[in-house]
């Protein structure tokens, strides 16, 4: 059984079509690429899986049951977490307080509730071991590499455990040896049988870490094949519309 | 990567996950609270050779008791400022819930009545703020710009412009709540002593401060975090506003007697106070002991001008010069951090 599947997802916004019918499958523990032009629907595609808005038509099942999200927050209740492209976190905080924004672990004395930052930081620093980062929970995000602010986004999404992680553009704007590192934890989360949705534009990250590519091309999926069976020349034609469908 | 080479990495981090970046002394000297104290420690130091009666008992009650009021309130606009926020109705709030306080009392009614209608007035005037700024997307600056008019406006219409000195049967026991004090410390002070210590606690240890810091850092990542942005913002304004129906409660107390006229420009010392104490105008930035320490200097300043036989016309030229080597300081050490 798929563990995500959406069948024919349209998104109409007035007379824009930025998504025809679009059908996508993705298993667990599988890292999908998500690539396109921009402009292609990546995007849209993404923010409604997110839940951050619905499609005008088509269905999503996860694990075989159809789902509708009203709002982010019932796509991250049914397992999907998603490392936005800007990472979403507030420079003045910890990277524990970062992992642990809004869902703060609590100690009670009496009627008093507080915050438990030994558990928060012993917690984060177990999740940036297991993603073998050399980030450290006491730090402040504001003096982070890119990497490393990669990995409390990640370390973030591992918290409620979830099944699917929607990854957008995390290698943009991150160094050459960041990119690695980002690569690096993708793959271990695949080992943790996690699914990845990963929206690049950089062929070789996707060509690295993805098992399978899907091509999107003026709001219409123009290819979906194993990574071992494609090529980046075909990939690039696909996207740009040189080969017309694969 | 060799396995060794990965080996050594894992037993670094094994070792800076539980380690802190710096020492606890190292972090208290990076906080601008510490250096305005020591800006405090060094005036007060040169003024016991300048004058005799500074370093008096007489002289400290009256430095400490003096800039408890605006202290109060300045942990409440702490928080606002934390947010990206400012609160210019501070001042006029002050006047409108101490009205009301002495309308109340005035009328016959306990003091907890009066204290209750004190303290509904400003949580109400804090939710109107909040709700023009969270929901309506109104800019803090404008909007609490506008409840300065409003407030100063409607204190003048509910007291019908006449001042009130007589507070019901309760009058004693009010006056001595906010002018007398205990153990030689003025009551006001020992408000401020735990007010501060409950927002020191707030800023550490709750959830709702966490979240005021993540609002003030980045609210798209806030509210991509499921932090109820809007709603911790209206909290926010309230809890500002009901910091200074705390001081306008113990001001008229203090006094004896309210007008309308009372906080005329306060928002002005209440804000210098937070950002001298290290609250940042950019958002994300907040000390408990900030508030009460910027206070603290600031009438440190007044109380030495005073001592000093200087003209106290330079009062305010001095505060000024504070606060913008404070903002200087800030700078200074942002670009040193990076």
């Amino acid at each position: 059984m798929n563990l995500l599947e959406l069948r024919g997802i349209t998104k109409s916004f007035g007379a824009i079509h930025a998504l025809q019918g679009v059908d996508l499958d993705v298993n667990p523990g599988e890292a999908v690429g998500l690539m396109g032009d921009n402009g292609a629907g990546k995007s849209t595609l993404m923010k409604i899986i997110a839940g951050n808005y619905p499609p005008t038509a088509g269905t999503i099942h996860i694990e075989g049951r159809e789902t509708q999200f009203a709002k982010p927050i019932d796509a991250r209740n049914s397992g999907i977490e998603i490392v936005y492209q800007d990472l979403a976190l507030c420079d003045n905080l910890t990277a524990a307080a970062n992992v642990f924004l809004g869902r703060e672990e609590k100690r009670r004395l009496g009627p008093v509730k507080y915050l438990d930052h030994r558990t928060m930081f012993e917690k984060a620093g177990e999740l940036f071991k297991e993603l073998k980062s050399e980030t450290r929970p006491r730090d402040l995000v504001q003096q982070m590499s890119g990497g490393q602010r990669q990995a409390v986004a990640i370390a973030r999404t591992r918290l409620s455990d979830p099944k699917l992680v929607l990854m957008d553009e995390p290698t943009a704007a991150i160094s050459v040896r960041q990119v690695a590192e980002v690569l690096n934890l993708i793959h271990r989360l695949k080992e943790t049988n996690h699914a990845v949705i990963l929206v690049s534009h950089r062929m070789p990250d996707v060509f690295e870490v993805c098992d399978r590519v899907a091509v999107l091309r003026r709001g219409s999926k123009v290819a979906d094949r194993p990574i071992k069976q494609t090529s980046p020349e075909e990939v690039t034609g696909l996207i740009t519309g040189a080969i017309e469908a694969a | 990567m060799t396995d060794q080479t990965q080996q050594t990495h894992a037993e670094i981090d094994e070792s800076v996950t539980q380690r802190q970046e710096m020492s606890a002394l190292q972090a208290i000297m990076r906080t601008q609270p510490f250096w305005v104290f020591v800006a405090i420690l060094t005036i007060g130091l040169v003024m016991t050779f300048v004058s005799d009666a500074f370093l008096t008992e007489r002289n400290f009650f009256n430095i400490t008791r003096n800039f408890a009021f605006f202290g109060i309130m300045a942990l409440g606009m702490s928080a606002v400022i934390c947010t990206a926020g400012i609160d210019l109705s501070v001042g006029s709030l002050m006047a409108l819930s101490g009205i009301v306080l002495g309308l109340v009392m005035q009328a016959g009614w306990g003091i907890e009545f009066g204290f209750v209608a004190c303290m509904l007035t400003a949580a109400g005037i804090g939710f109107v703020n909040g709700v023009l700024i969270a929901y309506l997307r109104l800019a803090p600056f404008v909007t609490t710009l506008g409840m300065l008019a409003i407030a100063r406006s409607l204190a003048m219409v509910v007291s019908n412009n006449k001042m009130i000195y007589e507070f019901g049967p309760d009058q004693d026991l009010f006056e001595w709540i906010g002018g007398e004090s205990m153990l030689g410390v003025p009551n006001v002070v020992w408000v401020l002593i735990v007010m501060t210590a409950l927002f020191w606690w707030v800023w550490r240890y709750s959830t709702w401060g966490r979240w005021v810091l993540a609002i003030g850092g980045n609210p798209q990542a806030a509210k991509l975090s499921g932090i109820p942005v809007e709603k911790v913002v209206v909290s926010v304004y309230m809890v500002c506003s009901m910091c200074t129906g705390l001081a306008a409660f113990m001001f008229v107390g203090y006094t004896g007697s309210v007008t309308n006229g009372i906080g005329v420009a306060q928002e002005l010392n209440v804000i210098a106070a937070s950002v001298i104490g290290g609250a940042n105008l950019m958002g994300g930035v907040v000390y408990a002991v900030g508030a009460p320490i910027g206070a603290a200097l600031m009438e440190l300043i007044r109380n030495s001008l005073l001592l000093a036989g200087i003209d106290s016309l330079w009062q305010q030229f001095f505060v000024g010069l504070f606060l913008i080597i404070a903002v200087l300081l800030e700078q200074i050490r942002n670009r040193g951090g990076r």
